[in-house]
């Protein structure tokens, strides 16, 4: 039937330019607020060298003894994923969930029971699919992430930590978030929370300048109890932080390339519409030479 | 007389950051002043209002629901919670 190919090419032409519209319009909001991520990311910076500094002060003075820092070689073992909210981002959320899988099989095989603290609709998805026990999940607008959602994940984190393994506590946790190298890379990566290793910036003792003797208010103890958890709290944001931006670079890629296949797709579609058109055109005009040969033969 | 650099950071952001001769902070033992040349200290605040004199310039006052200061070598850190400026 003439004309009904070249329908169907026509169809399939249209469909894929208003995907493509789509995807590149996706690709430029996530362009647009990568800027604003990094920034985020930048304004966070002070009070994560302030909270550093605070906590190692703290650790240079006294021996950190703290239900924290303290391995209790239990059984039981928390794992935070942190995924996006939305798809359209390439393989981004399938790869923190395979870095995830990769963690929960080491420590099952360690005997460990593993506890599932899931951030972001798209793993929480993956788990409940598979009929997985999420402890507690968090849809917090993985884009931008902001302190109260990062407080909120310590909070529960914390808690679970510091509860007795009989009442449903963990001895250990482990968090796993990706980590934004540059625009082009970006990490899954497993960091273990807890219990507290106080390295990450701690700078060491100059041995020419004293330490400065200091004051505790009200004493030691009470100040490393506020300390720490704000410690783990303000990694927690930094790393809320830092997925943010690396699932946004993520989404900019996986858009620019699906932008540009679905170019190659309307250029496919246009030749073969064309091809079909000129098929049509050969049958008709061959349809009526013929035709017209017949009757004057 | 030496003057204090002080740092006012919250959660998200740095909120202020200057030169200042005295710096008030609601510690857990009560209000504290902090003048140039205090000795280090590392001290949890309740909430409370935080009041920055300026070297120049007016005050900066500001509300806060936590956190804690840490002074040395008369660098004053304010690192808090939640703030809202007054």
């Amino acid at each position: 039937m003439a004309g009904g190919a070249q329908r169907i090419y026509k169809a399939r032409i249209k469909s894929t330019q208003s995907l493509k519209k789509i995807f590149r319009a996706r690709e430029l909001i996530a362009a647009s607020r990568i800027g604003k991520a990094r920034a985020a990311a930048a304004a966070a910076a002070p009070y994560a060298q302030a909270i550093t500094r605070a906590v190692s002060a703290v650790a240079s003075h006294t021996d950190i003894d703290h239900p924290l820092t303290q391995e209790e070689g239990g059984n039981r073992a928390a794992v935070l994923v942190v995924s996006s909210d939305a798809g359209m981002a390439g393989s981004y959320p399938m790869a923190i969930v395979r870095e995830a899988e990769k963690l929960v099989g080491q420590l099952t095989a360690e005997g460990k029971e593993v506890v599932l603290y899931v951030a972001g609709r798209r793993a929480v998805a993956y788990y409940t699919f598979r009929g997985r026990e999420i402890a507690k999940s968090w849809s917090y607008g993985s884009e931008k992430p902001t302190p109260e959602a990062a407080q909120d994940i310590a909070e529960t984190l914390l808690e679970v930590f510091l509860a007795e393994e009989s009442d449903g506590g963990v001895s250990e946790m482990h968090v796993v978030s990706t980590l934004f190298v540059n625009m082009v890379t970006q990490r899954a990566r497993v960091v273990r929370m807890l219990p507290l290793e106080v390295v990450e910036g701690v700078s060491e003792a100059d041995e020419h300048e004293a330490l400065p003797l200091y004051d505790f208010e009200p004493s030691p103890e009470a100040v490393l109890d506020e300390l720490l958890p704000r410690y783990v709290q303000q990694r927690i944001y930094a790393m809320l932080l830092d997925a943010a931006a690396s699932e946004l670079a993520a989404r900019q890629r996986a858009m620019h390339t699906a932008t540009e296949n679905a170019e190659d797709l309307i250029r496919t579609y246009t030749r073969l519409a064309n091809q079909a058109r000129q098929a049509d055109i050969t049958q008709e005009i061959s349809e009526i030479v013929s035709g017209a040969d017949a009757l004057a033969s | 007389m030496a003057e204090l650099s002080v740092d006012l950071v919250s959660r998200d952001r740095k909120v202020w950051s200057g030169a200042a001769t005295q710096v008030s902070a609601p510690s857990a033992d009560g209000q504290i002043g902090i003048l140039a040349n205090h000795t280090p200290l590392l001290a949890v605040l309740r909430p409370g209002v935080i009041k920055v004199d300026t070297a120049s310039g007016p005050a900066v006052e500001a509300q806060v629901t936590g956190g804690f200061v840490s002074v040395d070598n008369n660098l004053v850190t304010l690192v808090v919670d939640e703030i809202s400026l007054v």
